[in-house]
């Protein structure tokens, strides 16, 4: 059952990502996007990684998106503005390239590289704790300094966006 | 039964995708959410990995990938307002004057 599930959700990521880069409207590419961003939630739910979902839709599809949405509209762009000036003999060769480079991941992935050190948290450890909480814990504890210093970095990037996008200063 | 070279395989379709929208297309918002859509095939593959090897180290990882993706977002949609006051376009072939 969860294997269908599995083959169903990844097959509507695909085919939404697929969507967006062909999509001529913006708007409808953001949508796409949304869509393949809630379909990922799913896949971290099946993964049992929770929080990661609800983080996955309250701040990419919730906050990155609808900021990428309100650029779109604010710069209100002429749609077919861009096929007068696309490089033609640049699609096939891009996407041969893609599958070149699909095909070195994939070598990688057969290969033994992946292979790593178990660690103490099962699926049932985890769940008698809580997932959240367990998150919460580490993130508070044993990664508080980069904790902090991500908190920094959003403030400096708080700062260079109001300052790029200010007219005057 | 659904390994992890399943989740690892549907991630690099995903990266891949996202790379063949940043080389084919030349509008600037959808270059950047192809960008975003990598950065979300590399979480995927951060939380298959954490899950099959019991670790919570892939999941915190994402926090910290999301972060720097929403930073990325406000300083570059920023960036791409910018260019449209300045040029009136985002077709990023008529923003090539740093090409020589």
């Amino acid at each position: 059952m969860l294997a269908y599930l599995f083959y169903i959700v990844a097959a509507i990521t695909v085919t939404t990502a697929v969507y967006l880069i062909f999509e001529k409207n913006p708007v409808f590419g953001a949508l796409y996007l949304i869509q393949t961003m809630v379909s990922l939630a799913v896949l971290y739910i099946l993964l049992e990684a929770q929080f990661v979902a609800a983080v996955q839709i309250i701040v990419y599809a919730g906050a990155i998106m609808v900021l990428f949405l309100f650029v779109i509209m604010l710069l209100n762009l002429d749609i077919g503005e861009e096929t007068k000036n696309a490089l033609p003999y640049q699609r096939i060769p891009a996407i041969l390239m893609g599958i070149a480079l699909f095909t070195i991941i994939c070598i990688v992935i057969r290969s033994k590289l992946l292979q790593g050190k178990q660690d103490q948290y099962t699926t049932a450890f985890v769940q008698g704790v809580g997932n959240t909480k367990l998150i919460g814990n580490l993130l508070f504890t044993e990664y508080l300094l980069p904790f902090e210093i991500t908190s920094i970095l959003l403030f400096v990037a708080a700062i260079g966006a109001i300052m790029l996008a200010k007219r005057k200063l | 039964m659904i390994t992890i070279t399943h989740y690892l395989v549907l991630s690099a379709i995903l990266f891949t995708v996202g790379v063949i929208g940043v080389l084919i297309r030349r509008n600037a918002i959808i270059i950047f959410m192809c960008i975003e859509l990598m950065l979300n095939a590399v979480n995927l593959s951060f939380v298959a990995c954490a899950h099959y090897l019991n670790s919570m180290q892939g999941q915190l990882f994402v926090f910290f990938t999301m972060t720097v993706a929403a930073a990325e977002a406000a300083v570059g949609l920023a960036i791409i307002v910018a260019v449209f006051r300045n040029k009136e376009t985002i077709n990023i072939d008529d923003i090539n004057i740093m090409k020589w």
